[in-house]
């Protein structure tokens, strides 16, 4: 070529873009190894395993009829659970961040208490709490409602894991909100209700939504605290991990497996929405 | 994250505005949902494990709790957890340093990935395992070749813990590096000081609570797992049963005393947590008030660190 270019703007040719501090080299190797031997090299067992048996017997798998019942259960369990919180989420993060009473600290530590408490031990308390047997359960179910070994038990349970997303996810914003705005609203004439309704429901909308994603996307996968008190029953109360459980159990590996396979890509497809959701949040926050 | 420190930290330091404020109904009204609902949500669950561990007086409690099967499995919790918990705290560290300090290709695919074992349902975190390790797993053939038992032993268990608690600690030493900012540590390069010494005598002490924090958070839940732990561990009473496990197979026997007995110990374990998780934002946000008055009075911009914002998820 006889023309010369003209001269680009130059790009390191390194990986690295900014940053001056020492260490690069080491925490991404370090990182990226342990990312890799923990994280990619199962998950890419796990896809490769379901790839070998076969597009046919997959398909099978997957769409069998305890699957799809397995499928709907968790998915409109996980959904009441998560919208459970999101409504009372709201007011509890409204509570915690806006009033002052005695004993507000114990409760707002008391809602991290289902991130901390061990899913097994969840499940038998609240079995506990529900069975027929129970002071609860047994007043319950004198009215009518049975809760323990029903989809009501595992949306119970749903509901306690999912309990500490909402709130944290909407306490910041709350807390960050501009009062002026507010009092704008009221001296324009608009009630409490109207300024909670136009002025601070929007601004906390993506943050309610991210919270019940992500509740949504926990209870999906939740185990530990749900076989105890759903009963397990084939086609009634038996969530999709279970299920996976079971194939396993009877070392059908291929079929379990495979449903794994489209739990992990429900997983994903959430775990791609709730980024998007975060960005939408940041975006409206600034 | 940074700024308003003051005023993040204390619901009452915060202006209350007495234009726009709900009617006291209202406001009760409010109070009385939280209190009921995280009542019969939380604390009802949580209080009948003590009230079922000790129904039958603290000698059946400790009776349950001192049975070999138990404390094996206590044994197997303490030593799970005494691996995991390390590796995953050293990863935390490094991987929080990366993320916050520099900014590369492929970064975001990065933290996408070490999130990911959250949105990963426990079984499949455990299925994973047993397809790689395994009798029919993927190195299953040369494992039992040369006598190495992963699945359905103790190997089995501490992997599929450190799997499921890794984000654990990177994600709250992240989120405090991030609200930090890297001015100290640059200004510790300038003055000559290398990469060990920047991190063990600026970064480090920075970052306390945070790693402080997400340690016993990354311990309550690699001593709590159940789900992917249930997979790989093949249940085999005084081997590979775990604290979790082991209230499983009680509660399965009807043995409910025994089962709440070792649950009341792990959710005393939860409870322990908690207040660690209270206390050090209590002193972070006591410290961050003193510091700003102090600036105050020294009649200066503010010179607190931004806040050690506690993020147990998001």
């Amino acid at each position: 070529m006889s023309t010369i270019p003209p001269p680009k703007r130059r790009r390191p040719l390194t990986l690295r873009r900014r940053g001056v501090l020492p260490g690069f080299g080491l925490t991404l190797g370090y990182t990226v190894f342990y990312v890799g031997l923990l994280v990619l090299l199962p998950l890419f067992a796990l896809v490769l395993k379901a790839s070998t048996q076969g597009f046919g017997a997959f398909i099978h798998t997957i769409s069998d009829q305890r699957a799809l019942a397995a499928y709907w259960l968790s998915f409109t369990t996980a959904l009441a659970g998560a919208s459970i919180n999101a409504v009372f989420g709201v007011v509890v993060a409204w509570v915690l961040s806006r009033y002052t009473f005695p004993g507000k600290s114990l409760l707002d530590a008391l809602v991290d208490l289902p991130f901390a408490l061990p899913t097994a031990v969840a499940g038998i308390a609240l079995t506990a709490v529900y069975s027929e047997n129970a002071w609860v359960g047994s007043k319950l179910l004198s009215l009518g409602v049975k809760v323990a070994f029903t989809q009501l038990g595992i949306i119970v349970a749903l509901t306690f894991i999912g309990i500490p997303f909402v709130v944290r996810t909407v306490q910041p914003v709350l807390e960050e909100l501009d009062p002026d705005v507010e009092e704008a609203a009221a001296l324009l004439g608009a009630g409490r209700l109207a300024t909670f309704r136009r002025v601070i429901l929007p601004s906390l909308f993506p943050a309610i939504l991210t919270g019940f994603a992500l509740a949504f996307a926990r209870a999906l996968g939740e185990y530990g605290s749900v076989v105890f008190i759903s009963g397990n029953m084939p086609m009634k109360t038996e969530i999709t991990p279970l299920l996976i459980v079971t194939k396993l159990e009877q070392y059908d590996y291929a079929g379990a497996t495979a449903i794994a396979t489209v739990m992990l890509g429900a997983s994903f497809l959430l775990l791609f929405g709730i980024n998007l959701l975060q960005r939408w949040a940041r975006r409206a926050e600034a | 994250m940074s700024g308003g420190v003051a005023t993040r930290w204390n619901g009452s330091g915060k202006r209350q505005s007495r234009v726009a404020a709900e009617a006291d109904w209202v406001r009760a009204s409010l109070i009385g949902i939280t209190v009921l609902f995280l009542g019969v949500a939380v604390v009802l669950p949580l209080s009948v494990v003590f009230s079922s561990a000790f129904s039958k007086g603290f000698e059946a409690f400790w009776a349950a709790l001192s049975e070999p099967d138990a404390v094996s499995a206590i044994g197997l919790t303490l030593l799970t957890a005494a691996i995991a918990v390390p590796l995953n705290a050293v990863f935390g560290i490094a991987a929080a340093w990366l993320v916050s300090r520099y900014d590369f290709w492929g970064k975001s695919a990065l933290v996408t990935l070490i999130d990911l074992p959250f949105s990963v349902s426990p079984v499949i975190s455990g299925l994973v395992f047993v397809l790689l390790f395994g009798a029919q797993g993927f190195w299953g053939r040369w494992l039992s070749a040369h006598d190495i038992k992963i699945i359905f032993a103790v190997p089995g268990i501490v992997i599929a813990t450190t799997f499921v608690t890794f984000p654990l600690v990177a994600r709250e030493v992240l989120a405090v590096m991030q609200a930090q900012g890297n001015d100290e540590e640059e200004a510790a390069l300038t003055l000559g000081a290398g990469g060990f010494r920047i991190l063990t005598r600026i970064t480090l002490p920075k970052i306390r609570w945070g790693v402080i924090y997400g340690v016993i958070l990354c311990n309550a839940r690699a001593m709590g797992e159940f789900g992917a732990v249930s997979v790989v561990s093949g249940h085999i009473r005084g081997q590979t049963n775990t604290m979790p496990l082991h209230v499983e197979i009680l509660y399965n026997e009807y043995n409910f005393v025994g089962a709440f007995s070792v649950a009341a110990l792990l959710a005393s374990l939860a409870l322990v947590t908690l207040v660690v998780k209270k206390s050090i934002e209590l002193g972070v946000a006591l410290r961050a008030r003193r510091l700003s008055r102090k600036a105050e009075r020294d009649g200066r911009a503010s010179l607190a660190p931004p806040s050690l914002k506690m993020r147990s998820l998001a």
